[in-house]
């Protein structure tokens, strides 16, 4: 007589500490194998979008700081080359440079962020949590000399960047490109190898690469499946063209390679910094000085390659001093509509590190 | 006076001061105080070192992070313990209602009292143990399964269903590794001839970690798991769902959980150091003194570990149990035995021989049963779903 | 095989146990902070205020509030407004600085705490009063001329007359092009 068995249903709330902000998933279990997984967010929704409306172009740089909160830079940068695009302002060429300082500085600093929480989620006991934010202070206290704070940032402005950065700053990076791939070294030998590690990440949640391809999947999730997209060589904007880096990629897309391909792209983004600290020239930093900017009637669609994914924004203008839309095409949220395929058949285990591992942030997907 | 306890010289002087200040026929007074009064020491020794190691472990663990401990409380934060215990001493008492009452008010009790029970055969310092069982380590490891129940109780007693599902993970893991941690005492008995504790310590001519690494390994990765750290904590820290089977706890219940659980730390480092490490023995420092060093030294190891190691699934730590750590100890038992069978009474040089010997024998056996161990994850049942209807009832 | 990766993360572990601990002991110790650090307690100087309002104007979230009658007490751009009521409301403000870019008479600062907690929301509004006597440590985000001096609020005050004012800049002649003296301060580069 066969048994009788009933899945269950639980609920994983909006206050939970391994769900990367407010996020609510309806999980339907069999036993301890997931069958069934409805998401439901919103809860951080604060309505950038419509506000960014009533706005004018500069006071939306403070509004986009907001929605990947760990990762302020590559949001203002999105935004201000779809605001450039408008207008026809080129910054010049030390504002440029100084923009992709900023943004691989973020990118690592983001980077730190999402293998940190990944191994606390594994349950590492916060140990590599720690190690992460340690360094993660030092490029904070970077932001804090170039534009005053530390995360919510607003630095970059239409034409440029704000402000130049002061005399202590080159000093203080040269020290930190010096010992930054001393820690991601050891970074690489506290949990690469480590046996725990591995069996607790490879070969679960795998993603195709056609699978992610089909669902428009940007950043560290595609690249590790083998596809090497990445838009600071496929689209470059600022000065990446003349900069010489590697597009990291793995090939068998679970959680794993997530992970190393994260690390790796840590690696990359240092020999960035290398190249623009060598290279940046003299000069000014902003094109214009004006807070208010007047684009003439149009729309425009401006993208960077976020540590997430690919961060865009869609305006429309229609010749005043707000924009007329605003809309953001979130990496988070794209990332997110894949969590089914990610999830099913897996267990209970494996739901929150798996979650952890495409990296999103609900300040992005719910905006 | 007793028979058992005639050894201890602290038992000895004060029944003997006792029953002098007695009228004959009053033995049993000086009894009951000699006895109450090397409980009463024993007992607040214990207590008070489980504080002193739930302070270390928060100040270690700290460093290891980059971080200082708790240092607020007291010069250094040394009165932590002493404030985490009033915490939880003026908490709420809560029962549930549909739970078993006397179930439920008795696992934490059934949990604690093999803790100290345990303590009652190791031997402290020279000449300095409550009691000399010739059936030692077999009186340990009966002990060890007993707070396996208490753990049972406490889910069943709970009414609560993930506490339940909690407690039912943590019978499986502790039954599953009481066996490689008993089948690593084999070499040691083997090599020793018997079972006490004291007789163990005077056997070691040279310590048995060097002389049965596989054991000593087999029983360090053993003994995590029956005390539920890192890395096979997932019993009870589960960052997912539910918090294990002291879900329904509150104050000292929970306290006495919490105590019971790092008490066992130090039990068990206590034992280790006296079956692999010699005991209390040592050059120039007082006997006491060492033991006491020895067994800060495999706390230590604890606290590293779990500073360092992410958790296993459970279903990992159940293949690592059965798959390597068991095939592993049973490799050690035969090889001591053939050992032991060609060597009855071996001097210090065959033991050399003999250490060389089992180093090797460990060497190639954890990596060939590493490779047995590896395994596959299971291919997922996917259902593959159209962007349209969700499914399932909501 | 089996415990080579589990040896060496606890090798690394083991290596950050013998260096120094990375958090300060606050309140007792404080973190270095940047001169340029934007955060609370506003600076605002009353001799250089002419009551514009351009900082309520352009502040995002609309916090500042102010009430303006006609003055002649400080003639220093030509007649200014007398500012009655300055009220900044510290417990909705951002601190993105944009009303500190917007002024022209270089009359806002940032200022460089970030201590100003309160037990009521009420209080978080910083009046006009308090404004006018607090003390005067500017932040020195947007305001080359401090960084050109190499001023850091953390060590001393700072007067009217030594803040100055940066050359006339929210009116070029030609746009898209920066005023004279307007390139950044002491750009220097490394290496």
């Amino acid at each position: 007589m066969p048994l009788r068995t009933e899945p269950i249903t639980i609920n994983l709330g909006p206050q939970h500490p391994s769900t990367h902000g407010v996020f609510r998933l309806r999980v339907t279990f069999d036993g301890e194998v997931i069958q069934d997984v409805e998401p439901v967010f919103g809860y951080l929704h604060r309505g950038s979008e419509k506000l960014a409306e009533e706005r004018t172009y500069t006071q939306v740089i403070t509004l986009t700081d907001r929605l990947d909160y760990v990762a302020s830079m590559t949001s203002n940068q999105a935004y201000v080359i779809a605001c450039e695009k408008l207008t026809g302002i080129h910054p010049p060429e030390r504002g440029l440079y100084l923009r992709v300082i900023a943004a691989e500085l973020q990118r690592v600093a983001s980077h730190l962020v999402a293998i940190g929480f990944f191994l606390q989620d594994l349950g590492a006991f916060a140990t590599p949590l720690m190690y992460c934010f340690r360094e993660r202070e030092r490029i904070l206290d970077l932001f804090e000399m170039l534009c005053g704070a530390r995360i919510t940032l607003s630095y970059m402005r239409i034409g440029g960047v704000f402000q130049d950065a002061p005399e202590e700053f080159w000093p203080a990076l040269r020290r930190f490109l010096d010992e930054m791939p001393g820690y991601a070294d050891e970074l690489d030998a506290l949990l690469s190898e480590n046996e725990v590690v591995v069996a607790r990440t490879r070969g679960i949640g795998v993603l195709p690469a056609d699978l992610l391809i089909n669902a428009s999947a940007t950043g560290p999730v595609l690249r590790a499946s083998g596809v090497a997209w990445d838009l600071r060589k496929k689209d470059p904007y600022d000065v990446y063209d003349r900069l010489e880096f590697d597009v990291v990629t793995a090939s068998r897309s679970d959680n794993y390679d997530r992970y190393y391909v994260r690390l790796q792209e840590i690696r990359q983004a240092l020999r960035i910094l290398e190249q623009c600290y060598r290279d940046i020239p003299e000069g000014p930093v902003r094109a214009t000085l004006s807070n208010l900017v007047r684009p003439p009637v149009g729309e425009a669609y401006g993208r960077v390659e976020s540590p997430k994914g690919e961060l865009g924004y869609y305006l429309v203008s229609d010749g005043s001093i707000s924009p007329y839309r605003c809309r953001v095409r979130s990496p988070s949220l794209i990332n997110l509509t894949l969590l089914r395929e990610l999830l099913m058949g897996w267990k209970l285990a494996d739901l929150v590190v798996s979650f952890g591992s495409i990296d999103i942030n609900m300040g992005e997907v719910d905006r | 006076m007793g028979e058992l306890l005639a050894g201890n010289s602290i038992y000895r002087n004060v029944y003997i001061w006792v029953e002098g200040l007695l009228p004959t026929g009053w033995q049993w007074v000086a009894y009951f105080v000699a006895g109450f009064t090397i409980m009463f020491l024993l007992l607040n020794a214990f207590l008070v070192l489980t504080m002193v190691y739930t302070y270390m472990e928060r100040r270690v663990l700290g460093r290891f992070q980059g971080r200082l401990g708790p240092n607020r409380v007291g010069p250094f934060g040394i009165l932590q313990p002493v404030a985490d215990a009033i915490k939880l001493l003026t908490k709420e008492d809560i029962v549930p209602a549909v739970a078993d009452r006397w179930v439920f008010n008795l696992a934490p009790v059934v949990f604690f009292v093999p803790t100290v029970l345990v303590l009652g055969v190791v031997p402290f310092g020279q000449n300095s143990f409550l009691a000399d069982l010739n059936v030692g380590i077999l009186y340990v490891l009966a002990l060890s399964s007993v707070s396996t129940l208490a753990v049972f109780m406490a889910g069943w007693a709970s009414a609560n269903r993930f506490a339940l599902f909690g407690s039912m993970r943590a019978v499986a893991t502790l039954i599953s590794y009481e066996l490689p941690v008993l089948l690593s005492m084999g070499g040691v008995l083997m090599l020793v001839g018997s079972m006490s504790l004291v007789r163990i310590v005077e056997g070691q001519r040279i310590p048995f970690l060097l002389l049965q690494p596989l054991a000593f390994l087999v029983f360090l990765a053993g003994i995590s798991a029956e005390l539920n750290r890192a890395p096979f904590d997932m019993v009870e820290a589960e960052s997912e769902l539910v918090s294990g089977f002291n879900t329904e706890y509150s104050g000292m219940k929970y306290g006495l959980f919490a105590l019971a659980e790092f008490g066992n730390v130090l039990v068990a480092g206590a034992i280790m150091s006296v079956v692999f490490l010699k005991g209390w023995e040592g050059p120039v420092l007082p006997s006491h003194l060492w033991f006491l060093l020895k067994v800060f030294f495999f706390a230590f190891i604890f606290v590293w570990v779990r500073a360092t190691l992410p958790r296993l699934r459970i279903d990992q730590m159940m293949g690592f149990a059965w798959k390597f750590l068991f095939p592993l100890s049973l490799v050690n038992l035969v090889v001591t035995g053939a050992e032991v069978a060609v060597w009855p009474e071996a001097t210090t040089a065959q033991l050399w021989v003999m250490a060389v010997i089992n180093w090797v024998v460990a060497i190639v056996g954890v990596v060939v049963f590493s490779r047995l161990v590896r395994q596959r994850p299971t291919q997922p049942e996917v259902r593959v779903f159209s962007s349209a209807a969700p499914s399932g009832a909501r | 095989m089996y415990g080579i990766g589990i040896a060496k993360g606890l090798m690394v572990t083991m290596k950050n146990l013998l260096r120094r601990p990375f958090t300060v002991q606050y309140p007792e110790q404080r973190l270095p902070q940047h001169p340029r650090f934007r955060g609370e307690e506003f600076v605002w100087y009353v001799e250089r205020c002419t009551g514009c309002a351009s900082c309520a104007q352009f502040c995002p979230l609309g916090i500042i509030r102010i009430v303006t009658s006609p003055g002649g007490e400080h003639l220093q751009e030509g007649g200014t407004y007398k500012v009655e009521v300055f009220d900044i409301d510290i417990g909705r403000c951002m601190f993105c600085g944009l009303c500190v870019e917007a002024c022209p008479y270089d009359a806002l600062f940032m200022g460089s705490g970030f201590e100003r907690a309160r037990y009521r929301r009420e209080e978080l509004v910083v009046t006009v009063d308090e404004l006018k006597a607090a003390k005067k440590c500017p932040s020195t985000w947007f305001r080359p001329q401090l960084s050109r001096q190499g001023y850091n609020p953390f060590l001393e005050e700072a007067d009217w007359r030594r803040v100055g004012r940066e050359e006339s800049r929210w009116h070029p002649k030609r746009p898209g092009t920066l005023p004279p003296g307007h390139h950044s301060e002491a750009s220097s580069q490394g290496s």
